[in-house]
């Protein structure tokens, strides 16, 4: 079992960092190469809704990614935000989005969850087991050589 | 790759071509451009995605955001894309549902006027 892991500071321009960070990995890990795109897509979806959560809570704390490939690609974006702060997977319907008094932020966030629902057959979201904090559990099989 | 930003007429619309990665760090710059030009008096904006490498749900926030600015001001705004992994980004998301999509910068200049934002 390999396993990565990175932590960053709750910028945006590190985001990109992670993303590159977790193909990279995906790929020496045997994730085919057509799915590199939604493992590119996702890692930096749960990175951008993590960052986002610090900033809102004005929390210095670092980001995790964790990236292993015991079995299959699994990687785990961990935040350090209140719990409430959490909110569960909602895909807005087409009318929704289009709505004046939907905010650019509250659009970003339903858009955010709609697309790792839509990319990651495996996902979950759930406490991390110490102090508060979620973290974003993504898995993705991979074709061993 | 970085984001990168460049305008050009065609006849009465504004084509802004995109190129590069829009996501949370580059997409500000996006919702910047887009801004000046709705404050500079620009109602037709087509937006050519043909050069994204890369787009991600801050970036769709920022296309919504213009596209309610210019629906605001009886403006028109449409998107220019091919790719088939970016389409899938629209679909996933329904916003393929709220943005007209054309294949090509010709098709957007001639449609967006049957499909302009009221």
């Amino acid at each position: 079992m390999a396993t990565v892991r990175l932590s960053f500071s709750p910028a945006p321009v590190h985001v990109r960092t992670a993303r590159l960070v977790g193909v990279a990995v995906a790929r020496r890990a045997g994730v085919a190469e057509e799915l590199l795109d939604e493992v590119r897509l996702a890692i930096g979806e749960a990175c951008t809704r993590a960052v986002a959560l610090h900033n809102q809570y004005g929390l210095a704390d670092l980001v995790t990614v964790e990236m292993s490939d015991s079995e299959a690609y699994s990687v785990r974006v961990i935040d350090h935000a209140p719990i409430e702060a959490s909110v569960g997977l909602t895909k807005l319907p087409p009318d929704e989005l289009a709505d004046e008094s939907l905010t650019e932020d509250a659009l970003t966030t339903g858009v955010g969850f709609a697309l790792l629902a839509g990319f990651v057959d495996d996902l979950q979201v759930r406490p991390v087991d110490d102090g508060p904090g979620t973290e974003v559990r993504m898995v993705w099989p991979v074709q061993r050589r | 790759m970085e984001l990168s930003l460049a305008t050009r007429s065609v006849e009465e619309h504004t084509v802004l071509e995109v190129g590069g990665e829009v996501d949370v760090y580059t997409a500000p710059r996006l919702r910047e451009r887009l801004v000046e030009l709705v404050d500079s008096g620009v109602r037709n904006v087509v937006v050519d995605l043909g050069g994204v490498e890369f787009l991600d749900s801050t970036g769709l926030g920022v296309l919504v955001g213009a596209m309610k600015r210019l629906r605001v001001a009886n403006g028109s705004f449409s998107l220019v894309c091919s790719k088939e992994a970016l389409l899938k980004i629209f679909r996933i998301t329904a916003l393929d549902q709220v943005f007209p999509i054309f294949p090509t910068i010709e098709a957007a200049t001639r449609g967006s006027d049957d499909s302009a934002l009221s």
